[in-house]
């Protein structure tokens, strides 16, 4: 693996020459995150305020905690597979995979331009929620980075599995990289607690790694207590969920070369 | 020692037999052309040598490399260029170049780019996005990134397609001058026979999946009894014989 460093600089690399180059990009990495705070912003101002005529409640700091942290797992999955459809649109994937960048060393390229366009992407959002709503994401202190890493790291499978899919049905799949995170949302209990899915939508719930970071961030904002229950199970179904998610993208690039599929995913 | 030996290569697709039991050698500093009509077996053949397609049984060894057990030892020494596949358009000459430099592990990597710059006539582009180039001059763009790992063996789809004569020419009096002063081996597939003849130190001629003739250019004219290259593929691409 000598050389896998530059391999994968090289790659992030080419990503952050793109985006130097179109600023229509960029905004974009921005817009929507920052438009959701917005709405919610707004919608739990008036619900925590102006509903109870009095300052604002705690259900409405975990109103806009929860907007701001799901983006994490919406950008993470974006921001990977929007930066592998980018090859596929640019018609590059040909030159890169006859180029010694081994398929590891291309996921260590899109997760970590994953991570630079999430941190850039929440960046504006992070901020006017704290001037706009007084919610300080980091108040909590450094717990909230367990959060954040385990919603990360759901991104990246989920992203993980949508490249397998693109490599199992080509560039007529790339509907899969706008939609599926949002799909996830409802059972994520992003907004809710878990208790007020019907019962036979819990365990489904319970599966995901998000409803446990949000049970636990619920804890945090609104009873001052760290659930380490909650964290363990996010971190070990983010494992296993990670594993699965590894060994199908294994599984279809070996088919997709059996396949011939590397020759014409773009098509 | 050989930079490719392929042994007995099949490639079955569910409803097509692309690779019939197809057997070669390219001796070092050697260049083989790959010469065969629309469906001959040429891409795939070549897709299977840079391992992007899995063959269905047989052997490649490349570079002494085994590409079924260690393709990215002998990836790390190859390199490719097609017409037919794109760098990234919105980034520069120059970016594009430096992205693929690291990809390579380029040593001195800037000195490198100045010398293919200067080599392929690129100084000029070097700052243009790739995707506001001419067809002309994204070819000798992808012919400068085939060139950035100095490759002991150079995997050449059709390099002179949509040049003129002159850059044509040009360009392939650089990769003659490659070849001998690196002893790189290169594989040429093409369909321009003058360049084959002017180029080639042998030729295999294939046909659905097959090796139709193989032998060195002036052998195969003399062997059928023709003027030159192209009348010995016309003949070979319309006889019903394999």
């Amino acid at each position: 693996m000598n050389g896998t460093p530059q391999r994968i600089w090289g790659l992030v690399y080419r990503h952050l020459c793109m985006y130097r180059r179109s600023w229509p990009r960029l905004v974009e990495i921005a817009y929507w995150p920052t438009l959701e705070l917005l709405i919610w912003g707004f919608t739990a101002n008036f619900f925590s305020r102006d509903l109870h005529g009095g300052s604002p409640i705690l259900a409405g700091v975990a109103l806009v905690a929860g907007v701001l942290l799901w983006e994490i797992v919406l950008r993470a999955q974006i921001g990977v597979a929007f930066s592998f459809l980018e090859e596929i649109w640019s018609r590059n994937l040909g030159h890169l995979f006859v180029s010694p960048l081994r398929p590891a060393e291309l996921v260590g390229a899109l997760l970590s331009v994953s991570l630079i366009r999430t941190i850039i992407g929440l960046l504006p959002a992070t901020i006017i929620a704290f001037l706009l709503y007084h919610y300080d994401v980091f108040a909590p202190g450094p717990v909230m980075v367990l959060f954040f890493v385990n919603l990360l790291v759901m991104g990246w499978w989920v992203a993980l599995a949508i490249v397998a899919l693109l490599f199992r049905y080509g560039a007529g799949a790339e509907a899969l990289a706008w939609t599926i995170a949002f799909g996830i949302t409802p059972v994520a209990c992003v907004f809710y607690p878990l208790s007020s899915l019907p019962y036979w939508l819990q365990p489904v719930a319970q599966a995901l790694p998000a409803a446990h970071v949000f049970e636990g961030l619920r804890a945090l904002l609104l009873h001052g207590q760290t659930d380490w229950h909650q964290f363990a199970w996010a971190t070990g179904l983010n494992i296993l969920w990670t594993l699965a998610a590894v060994s199908i993208f294994g599984l279809e690039f070996r088919r997709a070369r059996v396949r011939g599929a590397l020759i014409s995913i773009g098509e | 020692m050989e930079a490719i030996r392929v042994e007995n290569l099949v490639k079955r697709y569910p409803k097509a037999l692309a690779v019939d039991n197809l057997s070669f050698t390219l001796e070092r500093g050697q260049i083989l052309g790959l010469l065969g009509g629309n469906g001959a077996g040429k891409t795939t053949t070549i897709s299977m040598l840079l391992g992007l397609l899995v063959p269905t049984s047989g052997r490649i060894t490349v570079l002494g490399h085994d590409m079924a057990k260690n393709r990215f030892a002998a990836l790390a020494r190859m390199n490719f260029s097609s017409p037919y596949i794109s760098l990234p358009g919105r980034l520069t000459v120059r970016e594009n170049l430096e992205v693929y430099g690291h990809l390579y592990n380029v040593p001195k990597l800037k000195t490198r780019i100045g010398q293919l710059a200067e080599q392929f006539r690129l100084t000029e582009l070097l700052t243009r996005p790739a995707g506001d180039l001419s067809a002309g001059q994204k070819t000798r763009v992808a012919l400068a990134k085939s060139l950035l790992n100095q490759p002991d063996l150079l995997l050449l789809d059709e390099p002179t397609a949509s040049l003129d004569p002159d850059t044509g020419d040009y360009v392939r009096t650089a990769l003659e001058d490659y070849r001998v002063a690196t002893g790189a081996s290169i594989l040429l597939a093409s369909h321009n026979m003058a360049e084959v003849e002017r180029l080639c130190d042998h030729v295999l001629m294939m046909k659905q999946g097959r090796v139709a003739d193989h032998g060195a250019p002036e052998d195969l004219i003399t062997r059928y009894g023709r003027e030159d290259m192209e009348e010995v593929f016309l003949h070979i691409a319309r006889s019903e014989a394999i």
